[in-house]
């Protein structure tokens, strides 16, 4: 173990110096630990793969920048460049959630129960009521636009209509309800979030 | 101790490295790679 760590080092200067045929002694010696490493966190094949590979272009790049200062440490060092490439890739993943292409259907892929749970029920319920409040707080003309707009989805110009007023008028007095809707919302701190 | 491990697994796990291409790819990737640095720069050159 003592001996191949040494010549890790002597291979990495060698490297480092430009003997290219020493990083192939150092990728067949250790390919087979950091490839088995990366797929025991992974499970996919192809994943590993590309893995394996990003470790090495990280690898070739630091070594060939003169940045590597941990002589003896190879192996170690290259299994972390793994690692946090490992969880680069879970975090990736976690946001782009993708269809894996193993040949294995889960029924769960493509069937989410997307009704709200009991928490955000409530939740939801109370935000509601809140807006509901804030609304009554508005005067009456700009209330009245705000509620065919929003509750009745009305088109300005039915508002217009309905209510006798211009469009510009409707527009100018959803305008303010909005605006006042967001003073209230500021002056008494409101948060409204779901 | 051994036995408790189906064979299948031990010849996965012996079959666990990356494909020939790979290294190759590796290797070469390695050759093309040249880095020069000008006074607090660095600039990376592939030659292909």
């Amino acid at each position: 173990m003592k001996q191949n760590l040494t010549l890790d080092a002597t291979l990495v200067s060698s490297y480092i110096k430009g003997d290219e045929s020493a990083l192939e002694v150092l990728i067949s010696r250790h390919k087979q630990k950091i490839y088995s490493f990366i797929y025991s966190k992974v499970y996919d094949k192809d994943v590993a793969e590309d893995i394996f590979q990003d470790t090495f272009i990280k690898v070739i790049k630091t070594l060939k920048r003169g940045k590597y200062n941990e002589e003896g440490k190879f192996l170690p060092w290259v299994m972390r460049i793994a690692h946090n490439l490992v969880i680069d890739f879970f975090r990736k993943n976690s946001r782009m959630p993708k269809f894996d292409n193993t040949g294995e259907f889960s029924i769960f892929s493509v069937l989410s129960d997307s009704s709200l749970n009991a928490e955000k029920q409530i939740i939801k319920e109370q935000v509601e009521t809140d807006v509901r409040r804030l609304v009554d707080e508005l005067p009456e003309d700009q209330k009245e636009v705000l509620l065919m707009r929003i509750y009745n989805d009305m088109s300005f110009k039915e508002i217009s209509e309905r209510t006798g007023v211009s469009i510009n008028t409707a527009l100018g007095r959803m305008r303010y309800a909005l605006i006042n809707l967001r003073k209230i919302i500021d002056k008494h701190n409101i948060v409204l979030t779901n | 101790m051994a036995k408790l491990y189906p064979n299948k697994f031990i010849k996965e796990s012996n079959d666990l490295k990356p494909k020939e291409e790979t290294v190759h790819f590796l290797l070469n990737y390695s050759k093309a790679l040249s880095v020069t640095k000008y006074k607090n720069m660095e600039f990376e050159s592939l030659l292909n």
